[in-house]
């Protein structure tokens, strides 16, 4: 490929002692990707995602962010070169609102989270996009409930609209139904398919109906090594990968 | 917040959430009770004067553990940094009092920063404990130092000019009441502006969820860093302004008690919410002034008491009562 | 050069007496905390409970020294225990500054009891006779007391050690200070493991306190005084290790009865200054987990 990755991992790898949970990892994720995760639970997929946005350090091995080596810089740094995530257990301020929680994340894009001279709503620019964005998600009607108030699937869409917040160029998405009744999951699924075309996505997932209807190329992660890359089709077509979740070979 | 007046569901919410952080009329309750206090009580105002200042000294505490979340029991190195500071200034630079106070708040900025650089690095029992060290540290400092600090017998000869070449310190305490409620509404016009920016509310995001924080690309240990040092010169500015007032600093200005003391204020009034240290540290400072004088060891036993009562049944302090009352309220109407 | 010599036995033999009080009393708080979680400040009060216990048992009732301490070591555990299952137990779920409070108010409540029924003097303890003067060891003499003091403490922590190391008991607070999930799901009862725990932690501290009533006096100050230390060993040892305290009690005794004797102007500054710098260091204490 000729253009930049949007995301790129070299010879990454993760190891405490003598357990290693990310071997060698060399991922490509191009720009406008909606690129699934998958592999079964412990791959190391989570794994990864920590390492890429800066909770766990490598052992070895380098992570491109637009180009530019993000390896040794913070969480927060890598945050403000446009990297969001979500997590797979909800992680929001549970005592503020819908809208609040999102101001934060904007505010933060925005420069505006430093000031401490001016009162919120001064300048209402945060707030007028944290809700626009909310009423893109659906949710703008519990903009002033607590998100602790909220069913578990609302939270899931505030948990993206941080995110989105950011107004990342890079999204890693740590399963972003799970947890949520199969009724509310569309809605999610629904939001994730109708995001910006010029963000690059990167889903963990475990439905395999989500990650076909959503995914253009699929990574399968198996104990902490890329198995194998490639498009649904062939993904959907691979021996390894349903040895790997089915556990032994299909006799036709 | 005060959110007992607020009746228009039906404003936008983007509307409401601005007018949630402007200045209510319900805010100005303290002021209009601290003026007529002046008028009503004017035999107390010595007391009142104290008053005022641990309303200070507990705001100060509020912005750290109220709205950053940090569990801190050494909050009176702060305190005493300010008091000795402005002591010493008093007694061997000048009586002004003015410039007093900046010194007291430069020595508890300074603190502040040096001791929030090294800890806040740490969370849990480990920054709880390095808070009490530090605490001790100082304590230890000035009891040793007494060449500069008069050890135990105290800072003497602490005398004051007069504020602005005018206003001398009498006999009943009126100059000092007004001084301190002054400078107490300065202080409390910044931290409620602060509290209602979007650094304060970073600040209880942080408090909320600092996972959150660093996964939106929040400065998390800068931010704390900052507000630390802040809180550390405001109630550096209320141990400056006990030592010009009663023109006396002791070793009781360092001590694990005093620590203890203003987070008791603060918990009972209710933390987190800027107003909780005016109505805890009127309460405590009253209730003190009248009770420990009976009994000593009755007192203390029962602030013990009501101190475990408050965190099983009434977690929100004085405030968060009445808060519970009002929605109790406004249910049945 | 003999002096020099004999100043550092000195120091290192009074500093092995303080840090093995400090120990004795402290174990109980790291251990408890490492399982539990649960930030104890009122630790201090078994400690000082113990010693009041004991003098007084001395004192006015006559009680031979080593029944008098068994007597603390078994009430005050008794009486941990109802603490705990009563008072403590409310507040397992609760956030790091409830349970900071919720000691904290404990220690005021126990400090004005003990003022109180006590006064407000420390508690002055007369030694039993056999236990008074000092004995020779050959190249110096030493205080009997300490001498009695540090063998008994030897003692007790290697019985301590062994208890963890060899006994069902042990075995199940060790692992379930290391992953109290994974204890419970093999069947480990870590409530009741817990309550037992809590009572033999508090019975050691008050044994402590009482054992330690010359080095750490008996007053009721006591729980406030020295909770710093207690903290200091705790911390600096590592929550739920039984080896880092006793690491971290021989730094903080012996270089404290260094400093207080080399430089007593100092007085325990540079004790807290060190502290800060190890908790630096190493943040989750020496020999800590996180």
């Amino acid at each position: 490929m000729s253009t930049t990755a949007s995301l790129e991992t070299i010879g990454l790898r993760k190891s405490f002692g003598a357990l290693v949970v990310a071997n060698d990892i060399n991922f490509r994720l191009e720009p406008g990707a909606r690129h699934a995760l998958i592999g079964p639970n412990g791959a190391g997929k989570t794994t990864f995602i920590n390492l890429i946005t800066g909770r766990l350090a490598p052992s070895t091995g380098r992570i491109l962010l637009g180009g530019e080596d993000i390896t040794s810089l913070s969480q927060a740094d890598r945050v403000k070169r446009g990297l969001g995530r979500t997590f797979q257990i909800n992680t929001l301020f549970k005592g503020m609102s819908v809208l609040d929680n999102v101001c934060l994340s904007i505010g933060e894009r925005d420069g505006q989270a430093g000031n401490m001279f001016r009162l919120v709503g001064a300048r209402p620019t945060v707030i007028e996009e944290a809700y626009a964005l909310l009423e893109r998600l659906r949710i703008a009607d519990e903009a002033m409930t607590l998100v602790k108030e909220l069913p578990y699937g609302k939270q899931r869409l505030v948990e993206i609209a941080i995110a989105l917040g950011l107004k990342p160029k890079v999204l890693l998405l740590d399963e972003p139904a799970a947890g949520v009744p199969s009724a509310e999951s569309s809605i999610i699924l629904d939001i994730v398919e109708q995001l910006p075309q010029d963000i690059a996505m990167l889903i963990i997932e475990h439905d395999m109906d989500l990650v076909f209807r959503l995914a253009r190329r699929i990574t399968v992660l198996v104990q902490g090594g890329v198995l194998v890359e490639g498009a649904p089709s062939e993904i959907a077509r691979d021996e390894r990968v349903r040895e790997v979740y089915l556990g032994e070979r299909h006799h036709v | 917040m005060f959110n007992w007046f607020s009746s228009s569901n039906k404003l936008a919410p983007v509307d409401r959430l601005v007018k949630s952080h402007q200045l209510r009329p319900v805010e100005l309750l303290p002021w209009a009770a601290a003026i007529a206090a002046y008028f009503l009580f004017d035999s107390y105002l010595p007391l009142g004067s104290q008053i005022l200042i641990m309303i200070l000294f507990a705001m100060s505490l509020d912005l750290v553990l109220g709205y950053a979340g940090i569990v801190t029991l050494g909050h009176a190195a702060f305190f005493g940094a300010g008091a000795y500071a402005a002591g010493i200034y008093a007694v061997h630079v000048s009586g002004e009092p003015l410039s007093g106070l900046v010194v007291g708040a430069v020595a508890g900025a300074i603190v502040g920063f040096l001791s929030g650089l090294v800890i806040l690095r740490t969370q849990g029992l480990t920054l709880l404990m390095l808070t009490l060290a530090v605490g001790s540290l100082l304590g230890e400092a000035a009891n040793k130092a007494s060449f500069i600090t008069g050890g135990a017998d105290g800072l003497q000869g602490v005398s004051i000019q007069p504020i602005l070449g005018l206003f001398s310190f009498d006999l009943f305490g009126r100059t000092a009441y007004v001084y301190c409620g002054i400078v107490l509404f300065f202080a409390w016009i910044f931290a409620r502006r602060l509290v209602h920016s979007p650094f304060g509310r970073s600040l209880i995001g942080i408090r909320e969820n600092v996972t959150r924080m660093n996964a939106i690309g929040s400065p998390v240990r800068g931010r704390l860093l900052t507000v630390y040092t802040i809180s550390a010169a405001i109630a550096g500015i209320a141990g400056a302004l006990l030592a010009q007032t009663t023109q006396f600093v002791g070793l009781t200005v360092l001590t694990f008690e005093r620590s203890g003391e203003i987070v008791i204020m603060l918990i009972f009034g209710g933390i987190g919410r800027l107003y909780g240290a005016f109505v805890g540290a009127t309460l405590y400072m009253i209730a003190q002034d009248q009770l420990s004088e009976i009994d000593p060891i009755f007192w203390e036993f029962w602030i013990g008491l009501l101190l475990v009562l408050v965190v099983m049944f009434a977690r929100g302090g004085v405030l968060g009562l009445l808060d519970r009352a009002i929605q109790r309220w406004r249910r049945r109407s | 050069m003999n002096e020099i010599f004999a100043a550092a036995v000195s120091i290192l033999f009074h500093g092995l007496a303080y840090a093995m009080i400090l120990y004795i009393i402290s174990v109980g708080l790291s251990v408890t905390m490492g399982l539990m979680g649960f930030v104890n400040l009122a630790h201090g009060v078994f400690a000082m409970a113990g010693g009041y216990v004991t003098v007084t048992l001395m004192n006015d009732y006559g009680m031979p020294f080593g029944i008098a301490l068994l007597v603390a070591f078994l009430v005050i555990g008794a009486l941990s225990m109802v603490m705990e299952r009563v008072l403590y137990a409310r507040l397992y779920g609760a956030s790091e500054l409830e349970q900071v409070l919720f000691t904290i108010g404990l220690v005021f409540m126990a400090v004005a009891l003990v003022r109180y029924v006590w006064g407000p003097l420390p508690q002055r303890m007369t030694l039993p006779a056999v236990l008074s003067g000092q004995i020779d060891l050959g190249f110096r003499t030493f205080p009997v007391y300490r001498t009695f003091l540090i063998g008994v403490s030897f003692v007790l922590v290697l019985t301590l050690w062994l208890g963890i190391e060899r006994t069902n008991f042990g075995a199940q607070i060790r692992a379930a200070v290391d992953n109290r999930r994974m204890a419970e799901s093999l069947g480990i009862n870590t409530r009741r493991l817990f309550t037992l725990t809590f009572a033999l932690g508090s019975g050691l501290a008050a044994f402590g306190g009482g054992l330690g009533a010359d080095i750490l006096a008996i007053s009721p100050g006591y729980a406030i005084e020295y909770l710093v230390y207690f903290l200091i060993v705790v911390a600096v040892g590592g929550l739920g290790s039984l080896r880092g305290p006793f690491v971290a009690a021989l730094l903080l005794g012996i270089s404290d009865t260094a400093c207080k004797y080399l430089v007593p102007e100092l007085g325990a500054f540079f004790i807290f200054l060190a502290m800060i710098g190890i908790l630096l260091w190493r943040p989750a204490g020496l020999f800590g987990r996180m």
